[in-house]
């Protein structure tokens, strides 16, 4: 099975990729003014507590060693105690993290379902009215930032029209769509930018191609053409843009968290960044870097599966 | 003939007088700088002077853009923060640009392990999701414009310098390239004179995407509060200060926030001007 | 090869074309890309259609089955077992094709489907026509696969095109085009991208399925060796318009047209490289701005006063024979001198 092949050396070449997240994070801390220690346990530090800090991170070893104590921390899930909430920064990932997952996930999709379809639209009338619309709405969402849309949908549709909730998050799934729609939304506007204008591209490419010409010589039905020979080619390129944009994705979604009081990863950093608790800003980054780096490699993985080429 | 393509005598040499893209481009960017420089000689008012007569009016011809919660004229706020805005715009990119470019063409032309080398950072730098990294490092070393600077400056270099080195690496086959061997030119400057110009297209068109995206991530932080500090005036500053006020007085926000999208559309547009114009004279 | 009778009555059975014209509307003014073509393919008949590239053959063939994209305008009558193909509604007409008409192109390479398995890529043509179920596509797939003679061919049949060579790629493309059982095959040149071994594979192959399954062709090719060997009749074609019809032994012994004079003294003798057409002099004619009268004379050693102003209608001078050309008797009487 060749793509299982393709695979292994994939998450192989991720290896590089997480021991640079953990050199930058690691980095990081040191270049706060003062010693780590310190700067961990807040301003109120003593100096026994201080010591005793330096002692259990091995932050009085050479910098090589104080490396390999840090790996090794990561590696058992210690990311340090949160300062100002007084709890392992673990714990407060795992329970804030799946909220900004949620959110994300439901804006990847939010985008997708808006992308697709309009850059059919905009692609086989390309030159067209219809093209034109869709194009310049978009450009004009790309322009616009997070915070800005976010608060523009909040005030016309929760405030105003009361048609959403004004922030916050739900009690059960359902209640979670709900109270994220607005949020996603708000998110996904400038995904489905990109997506589209990557997607209408490859859409124009792919419709000229001969094998379409083929596809409806055999007279096949036009649905199939365009799912089956334009849409999967077409998106082949867009997949890996879609693992590109995930990045963007999650900072958006620390704005998005903020503007709609949403306590997911994303509010936390904030949170963590105004009461200067360090560890929780470490402990995220390389969260939210990891998150990204597994993200790639199943978007690599899904053009391959896409894409036979690729895998020899 | 193979596809549905006809066979038609090629087209006369595509010669437009002036692409309405690079029109657009000039007006906006041309008022922006403008106001940027100059902006006493277009705000009404001083965008800093109180006025209790007139808390919170909405938009009229005395107010085009209304007054904010003291009184403040909105229009004049706005046009002041052309100046911190289109400055984030220019210093949060110049120093990428110039070093990326760097790196990018010695890479390109160097190729080999350090090639592979510099793929392997690329990889890495773009798993961390921009705006969290920066929000991190700026955590680090305190809010405002400078930190902000050097956060973004430690990892936008790297889309400069693999648009660079992909694109030397193509100019370093070609003939001239040989030919200015043949010559015996020194390396530098075969790299700098002679592939550099030739190679430099697209990151000069990133650089007009990355001014617009530096606006959005600069007025994004000043609205976190990370960015530019407040009593100055910059977009995101606005928008923050007036988020309180938004179902009563939306004005205060919603002006700046169109402040942010013009600008943003004019260096998109600058973008696929010079796209247009670099690719005519290939 | 037997000659085809002169009279025969097509109606009911094969392809009739009438006064095809294609067109594109570009920024230069209206280019008339296939001009008025009129052919007639009888059941199991092998016809030619050559030219040189841009004289509107392919699109010819792309035309008759309304496989022309925007800005593209087709007119015209193309009578299909007494059916109107240009009167009929969308998707009426792709009943017919894939399933009465099939069609294979130049380059496999790009007409497969990069990213689907070749027997997607068949037994999607089948889905698309007949009720068969999954087990019995698979069936079907295989059987068409070991008819184009393609070896292991249930192993083959899950792999991509770009696993498969050349040679094999176009016997791909055939299976999907047989897979119905097709009367009539549009084969826009189908050896062309294909060395000259596999290319007389390919075309003993096509030959072999016209004798087995009684299927009618409309072979598109720049080379006249092709149509030596393959076509019963041929219609050589210039500038958008056919200028001589006829039995391929008969325009080979007696051209009249002098383009297909150029065309036959151009034919390379054994051994020698092909060079299509080297012999005629200048070259072909952009299809928007055409010559007056006969769209040949700038080329025409023959050309008088009224080739310049007047077009030859393509004219019968013969059973089965049509010319388009006022000194074709000159034309012929040369050739024979020759």
């Amino acid at each position: 099975m060749p793509l299982l092949g393709f695979i292994f050396r994939r998450v192989l070449q991720t290896i590089p990729t997480i021991a640079f997240i953990l050199v930058v994070t690691f980095i990081l801390v040191r270049l706060l003014p003062g010693d780590p220690a310190s700067a961990m346990l807040g301003d109120r530090a003593i100096d026994a507590d201080v010591q005793r800090i330096n002692a259990k991170l091995g932050l009085d070893q050479p910098i090589p060693v104080q490396f390999l104590y840090f790996t090794k921390a990561v590696f058992t899930g210690d990311l340090g105690n949160s300062i100002g909430l007084k709890l392992p920064v673990i714990e407060l990932i795992e329970r804030r993290l799946p909220v900004t997952l949620m959110l994300t996930g439901m804006a990847a999709l939010i985008a997708l379902l808006v992308a697709v379809p309009l850059s059919f639209v905009a692609a086989l009338n390309r030159g067209g009215a219809p093209d034109a619309i869709i194009r310049g709405t978009f450009q004009i969402g790309l322009s616009m930032p997070v915070f800005y849309v976010g608060l523009v949908l909040l005030t016309v549709f929760a405030a105003k029209l009361r048609w959403f909730p004004v922030g916050g998050y739900g009690q059960n799934f359902l209640d979670d769509l709900y109270h994220l729609f607005l949020p996603a939304t708000t998110l996904a506007l400038s995904l489905s930018a990109v997506l589209m204008r990557n997607l209408r591209a490859a859409i124009i490419g792919v419709v000229g191609a001969d094998y379409v010409d083929f596809a409806r010589a055999k007279g096949l039905r036009a649905r199939v053409i365009m799912t089956r020979h334009v849409l999967r080619n077409a998106l082949i390129s867009t997949v890996t843009l879609f693992g590109l944009s995930i990045g963007t994705l999650l900072g958006g979604a620390v704005i998005t968290e903020t503007v709609f009081a949403i306590p997911g990863a994303g509010r936390l950093m904030i949170e963590a960044i105004y009461g200067r608790d360090y560890p929780v800003i470490q402990g995220l980054t390389i969260a939210l870097a990891l998150l990204v780096s597994f993200t790639f490699l199943l978007t690599d993985i899904v053009q391959a599966w896409l894409d036979p080429r690729v895998v020899r | 003939m193979s596809a549905g393509a006809v066979q038609i005598a090629p087209p006369a040499k595509r010669r437009r007088a002036l692409p309405g893209t690079l029109v657009g481009a000039v007006i906006v960017l041309g008022a922006s700088l403008a106001m940027a420089f100059f902006p006493s000689l277009f705000a009404p008012y001083d965008p800093t002077a109180f006025d209790y007569n007139a808390i919170m009016h909405g938009p009229s011809w005395a107010h085009p853009f209304g007054t904010d919660n003291f009184g403040r004229d909105m229009l004049s706020r706005v046009i002041h923060a052309y100046r911190i805005d289109m400055q984030i715009a220019v210093f949060a990119t110049t120093g990428p640009f110039i070093f990326g470019t760097i790196v990018g063409a010695l890479v390109g032309y160097v190729g080999g392990w350090v090639e592979a080398v510099f793929g392997r950072v690329v990889d890495a730098v773009i798993t961390f999701p921009f705006l969290v990294l920066v929000i991190a490092i700026v955590s680090v070393l305190g809010p405002g414009l400078r930190n902000m600077y050097i956060a973004v400056g430690v990892v936008d270099w790297v889309f400069y310098a693999r648009l660079v080195s992909a694109e030397v690496k193509i100019q370093r086959r070609l003939d001239y390239a040989d030919a200015a061997r043949g010559m015996g030119y020194g390396h530098m400057r075969i790299i700098f004179r002679h592939l550099l110009p030739n190679a430099i297209t697209p990151a000069v068109v990133y650089l007009m995407t990355d001014m617009a995206l530096a606006i959005l991530l600069g007025s994004s932080l000043g609205y976190l509060g990370l960015g530019a500090q407040p009593p100055a005036a910059e977009w995101g500053v606005l928008i923050a200060d007036g988020k309180n006020f938004m179902t009563t007085a939306w004005w205060v926000s919603v002006f700046p926030g169109i402040a942010i999208v013009i600008t943003g559309l004019g260096f998109s547009l600058a973008g696929d001007a010079l796209a247009d114009l670099l690719r005519v004279n290939r | 090869m037997t000659a085809p009778s002169p009279d025969r009555n097509t109606a009911g059975g094969g392809l009739k074309v009438r006064g095809l014209t294609t067109t594109f509307a570009t920024p230069r003014g209206l280019a008339t890309v296939v001009d008025g073509i009129n052919l007639d393919v009888a059941p199991g008949e092998i016809v030619g259609l050559v030219g040189e590239s841009g004289s509107g053959k392919s699109m010819t063939l792309r035309s008759i089955v309304r496989l022309v994209r925007e800005p593209g305008k087709v007119s015209g009558q193309v009578e299909w077992q007494g059916r109107d193909l240009m009167a009929m509604r969308e998707a009426d007409l792709r009943k017919v094709r894939g399933a009465e008409i099939a069609m294979i192109f130049q380059e496999p390479m790009t007409a497969l489907n990069p990213v689907l398995p070749v027997r997607l890529q068949i037994e999607e043509n089948l889905s698309a026509h007949t009720t068969l179920d999954r087990r019995a596509r698979r069936q079907r797939a295989l059987e068409l696969m070991n008819i184009v003679g393609i070896p292991a061919a249930e192993r083959r049949l899950d792999e991509y095109p770009h696993q498969f060579s050349g040679g094999m790629r176009q016997r791909v493309m055939i299976a999907i085009a047989l897979a119905n059982s097709p009367k009539l095959l549009l084969a826009d040149e189908p050896t062309t991208a294909l060395d000259v071994t596999i290319q007389d594979q390919i075309l003993k192959l096509i030959l072999d399925l016209r004798d087995r399954f009684g299927m009618s062709v409309v072979f598109v090719t720049h080379d006249l060796g092709v149509v030596a060997a393959t076509c019963d009749r041929m219609a050589v074609m210039y500038a958008g318009r056919i200028v001589e019809t006829g039995t391929v032994a008969q325009v080979f012994a007696e051209p009249h047209h002098p383009y297909t004079r150029g065309l036959l003294g151009s034919v390379p003798r054994i051994g020698a490289e092909r060079s299509m057409l080297l012999s005629i002099e200048g070259m072909p004619p952009g299809l928007i701005d055409l010559p007056d009268g006969c769209a040949f004379h700038p080329r025409c050693s023959f050309a008088t006063d009224r080739c310049r102003a007047e077009r030859p209608p393509l004219e019968s001078f013969a059973a089965g024979r049509e010319v388009a050309c006022f000194h074709h008797q000159t034309v012929a009487a040369m050739a024979e001198a020759a």
